[in-house]
């Protein structure tokens, strides 16, 4: 997926909740892809244009649920509190 | 996996930066591009799609920026941007610039190029098979500590050890050969079968001595040197199985050794033989008493020294019970071969080292204190560049840059000056010395030098850019601009800087210091009684050409020796004697006094064998009694003897020694004292003197000899008429170190190395007093500029010259007194350890302290009057308005 189509799609899936940062959307993947998360390769996009595609790696996919886990957890932590509040 | 494409796009960010430039400006483009298009369809005009597209990602040129450090490119752009100004800093100032390079170019060239003679002589390993393993066996006596081995005592050695995986043994040797130009001598070593083996040396030609090759009787073989091989047999490969003829024997060459092969305890000898030829010496290796080799030997694995040295001891032991006669009083010593080869130097090298070592601490002080003057004169450029939003982390990098550049300007600099330095030491040394010195030969700029270099370069790249980075610890950055640059002087300064001169000055005190009592050592060993006059007098080394020679045959030969050249023009006497003055002590034999106790105890004496006009030639001082007369060149005579005045001090206390009789151990013939000479300096100038006897010539001969000649015209211009007249008498004798005796003094093993360190010392310390004195003379020059103004003040309100003077000296004289002071103390703690290399003066010696002390203090005083003279001339009203 390219840049721009990952930006949609996060626009889309969060009910345009989250309008992630355009501004912060390619520093982000420059970095992942420092780390070795994510990988990327140029080739034709749905316009007929060039965009670089990003994958996720391996590694990537392990981080990703390493970080899911602990986002759930967090996420269900703040719920109980609020709830209980 | 990942690490490594980790690494790959690491490496691209780095050396594709156009491509991932573009990449980049791509990338964000196609998102924009998309934008617009998205907004254009949403209704907006093409100018506001591109707008409101541009505001979405919050600028263009910023996300760029932001991509970029994530990927780690700006560190990158960071410090090139700081390497390009930092060097743009420095060419703008060439003076401080260059200054500072030299000066450590020079502490690093010194420092480096000692240590490459160090990592030669005492690092590298030896160029033999797991050299650590390599011992040196000795006997030891009470006159001589590490005594040359029997070869009887080596073969019951051999045969009763168990904890050597191999004991060999080495003999010095020198052969005739006969060449186109006359017979000359050449360097032999005999060696027993295994001694090549027990090193670890392969032959590259031909084949290694098979065990028992050196059983008496067997076929004579001898083993080439590469040099021997190349110079005299032109590096053919047929020369196996070819004849040489040594001394009238000959040999049948089996191989060649390797090139870079060397024996520093032997030097660089040709011919290589098996020592099956035991009537060397008159038989010595049949006698147990006799003592002509040294041993060398190969620990098992798992066996360490000391427990070796325990069981040759314990052997010596067992011989000293089984053959009393012959090995009462001797032991056995061990050590490591390494100590052997190279452990006269190792004291002289560690001084040199030292001093280079001090050398570059002056030079890093003065450098440091040059770029402690910099950042003061920087505070107002630090406080702008702090106000404007630099981080205090951003200007420090500034400056540790700044200090890099110059410690790598200084390094390779200071590398390429230690090459040159290294070859001309080398060239320096004479090819003798080197001779015993072979792995100087390997001296290079190898792995451990460059790290060594490294290590101090890296060590100076600290210091240089925490000097600066300190100044800005400081907590007054921002004073730096209130204050508008105007100078009283800065705070570092007055609390460090201009006390690193004094760490300078008492730098230079120890160098000096060292340097004039190694001078005065050198002056007292050139000074030292020797016992003869220097002046007039030549020597030369004679071998005859037949070493058969009975002594009935000797003695025509000798005296026309003699006389042919006692005829030569302006020749006053001439004398033979088996080793000359200023060799060694060694020759000695065991005697036994008549009439006195003897409890068998060994009585080690070095014995000369001189001719009748010997003693009268070197111009020895008769104490008593008379010298030999020609009638006692002819051994039919009653034998007689001289002893010298060490010997009639310790075997005669408080008796006449003229007329009491002494003999060799084992024999009946009793020879009688006729004379007693002052003690002749046998051995090297800084050894001691020795009870020595002198018996006729012919009484105990060898067919190797010293000649001297006392003249009454130059010595020097004789020297060729003397191998001229030995040729006439028989082309067959070869004569080698043909020398003045005042060049025998002054070319000695102790001279030279004292000579050396003397003057490489020196060196060093001429340098330090340069560059101590250039310090304290900037220290005051900056004081007096930052101080312009106050003497301004003080001079408007009626100060005179002479108390302007005052202010500004009386901060010189300061840290003069207080570098001195804390030099000479360090400096007797300093001369102390090295007392070693002290030859008749102690670490304390008063007159060398004392010469220092005002020499420095002399151009100390000079370096600041300078600048006093500068600050009594200021004009108030000037320096009022400047500023």
């Amino acid at each position: 997926m390219h840049g721009w189509a990952i930006a949609q799609r996060i626009r889309q899936m969060s009910g345009s909740v989250l309008q992630v940062g355009q501004s912060a959307l390619y520093p982000s993947l420059h970095k992942l892809e420092q780390h070795g998360w994510i990988r990327s390769e140029w080739a034709v996009s749905e316009n007929n244009r060039r965009a670089k595609y990003y994958t996720l790696t391996k590694a990537g996919r392990k981080a990703l649920e390493q970080e899911a886990a602990q986002w759930e957890r967090l996420a269900a932590a703040i719920l109980l509190i609020v709830r209980t509040v | 996996m990942r690490l490594a494409s980790i690494f790959r796009l690491r490496l691209r960010s780095l050396f594709s930066r156009a491509s991932v430039e573009r990449e980049l400006d791509d990338e964000l483009r196609y998102h924009l591009d998309r934008q617009v298009e998205e907004n254009i369809a949403a209704g907006m005009s093409r100018e506001d799609a591109r707008r409101a597209a541009l505001q979405s990602i919050h600028g263009f040129e910023q996300r760029k920026e932001e991509c970029r450090d994530m990927r780690g490119l700006n560190l990158i752009d960071n410090l090139m941007r700081d390497v390009h100004f930092a060097i743009r800093q420095l060419r703008k100032n060439p003076g401080f610039t260059s200054t500072a390079i030299l000066m450590l170019a020079l502490g690093i060239c010194a420092s480096v190029a000692i240590f490459a003679f160090v990592d030669a002589a005492l690092i590298k390993p030896l160029p033999y098979r797991n050299p650590g393993r390599l011992l040196a066996v000795f006997e030891t006596a009470a006159t001589c500590p590490r005594c040359n081995v029997s070869y009887l005592n080596f073969r019951d050695w051999k045969k009763n050890d168990e904890l050597f995986s191999s004991l060999d043994v080495w003999g010095f040797n020198t052969y005739l050969l006969r060449t186109a130009t006359g017979a000359q001598p050449a360097l032999g070593t005999r060696v027993s079968d295994g001694f090549f083996r027990t090193l670890g040396v392969t032959p590259i030609l031909g084949r290694d001595f098979h065990a028992g090759e050196d059983a008496p009787g067997a076929p004579r073989t001898v083993l080439l040197s590469f040099a021997a091989w190349k110079n005299r047999f032109g590096g053919s490969p047929n020369v196996l199985g070819q004849t040489v003829t040594l001394t009238d024997i000959s040999y049948t060459i089996v191989g060649v050794l390797p090139r870079e092969f060397q024996f520093a305890p032997r030097g660089p000898a040709e011919f290589w033989v098996p020592l099956n030829d035991h009537n060397f010496l008159g038989g010595c290796e049949k006698r147990r008493g006799c003592h002509n080799l040294f041993a060398v030997a190969r620990l098992k694995d798992g066996v360490s020294a000391e427990s070796a040295l325990a069981d040759m001891k314990s052997m010596a032991q067992q011989l000293e019970k089984q053959y009393p006669d012959s090995n009462r009083g001797f032991g056995a010593d061990v050590v490591a071969l390494s100590e052997v080869v190279s452990g006269d130097l190792r004291p002289i090298l560690l001084v040199l080292l030292s001093g280079a070592g001090l050398l570059l601490l002056i030079a890093c002080v003065n450098v440091s204190s040059l770029l402690v003057v910099r950042s003061e004169s920087r505070r107002r450029e630090i406080a702008v560049r702090s106000a404007l939003g630099a981080s205090r982390a951003r200007i420090t990098r500034q400056f540790v840059t700044e200090g890099l550049v110059l410690v790598a300007a200084g390094s390779v600099l200071g590398l390429a000056l230690a090459y040159w330095t290294m070859h001309l030491l080398t060239a320096l040394i004479p090819a003798d010395k080197m001779g015993g010195m072979p792995f100087l030969n390997d001296l290079a700029l190898n792995v451990h030098v460059i790290a060594f270099a490294g290590a101090v370069s890296l060590l100076a790249a600290v210091l240089f850019s925490l000097t600066p980075a300190l100044r800005l610890s400081l907590p007054e950055m921002q004073a730096g601009l209130a204050e508008g640059g105007r100078g009283s002087a800065g705070t570092l300064w007055r609390r460090l800087g201009s006390k690193l001169v004094v760490l300078e000055l008492a730098t230079a005190v120890v160098l000096l210091v060292g340097a004039g009592l190694l001078d005065r050592s050198l002056y007292c060993l050139l000074h030292v009684d020797i016992g003869l006059q220097p002046d007039h007098l030549a020597t030369l080394r004679v071998s005859l050409p037949n070493t058969n020679l009975t002594t009935e045959q000797l003695i025509p030969l000798e005296r026309q020796i003699v006389s042919r050249i006692g005829s030569l023009p302006g020749v006053k006497s001439v004398g033979l004697s088996t080793s000359l003055p200023l060799s060694s002590w060694s020759l000695s034999t065991n005697i036994r006094v008549s009439g006195q106790p003897w409890n068998g105890e060994r009585n080690d004496v070095p014995e000369r064998a001189v001719s009748s006009g010997y003693l009268r030639a070197l111009g020895a001082k008769l104490l008593r009694g008379r010298y030999f007369t020609e009638v006692e060149d002819d051994s039919a005579k009653p034998r007689v003897v001289l002893i010298n005045d060490t010997f009639a001090k310790k075997y005669f206390p408080g008796e006449d020694p003229i007329g009491r009789q002494l003999s060799y151990e084992n024999s009946h013939d009793r020879m009688e004292i006729v004379g007693i000479v002052e003690d002749i300096k046998e051995g090297q100038l800084d050894t001691a003197n020795r009870a020595t006897m002198y018996v006729p010539f012919t009484q105990d001969w060898l067919s190797s000899f010293g000649l001297v000649v006392r003249t009454s015209q130059g010595e020097q211009t004789l020297l060729p008429a003397l191998t001229a007249t030995l040729h006439q008498i028989d082309p067959g004798i070869a004569t080698e170190d043909a020398a003045t005796m005042s060049d025998v003094i002054d070319d000695s093993q102790s001279a030279y190395l004292h000579r050396s360190s003397a003057w490489l010392v020196g060196g060093f310390a001429a340098l330090a007093l340069v560059l101590g004195v250039v310090g304290l003379y900037g220290v005051i020059a900056y004081s007096v500029s930052q101080r312009t103004r106050e003497v301004g003040i003080r001079m408007a309100l009626g100060a005179d010259r002479v108390s302007v003077y005052q202010l500004i000296l009386k901060e010189a004289v300061w840290l003069t007194a207080a570098g001195i002071a804390i030099g000479l103390a360090c400096s007797v703690a300093a001369g102390t350890l090295m007392r070693g290399l002290l030859f008749g003066v102690r670490a304390w010696d008063v007159p060398t302290l004392a010469a220092v002390a005002g020499v420095l203090g002399g151009a100390a005083l000079l370096a600041s009057y300078i600048p006093a003279r500068r600050a009594a001339s200021i004009n108030p009203v000037e320096a009022l308005r400047a500023e």
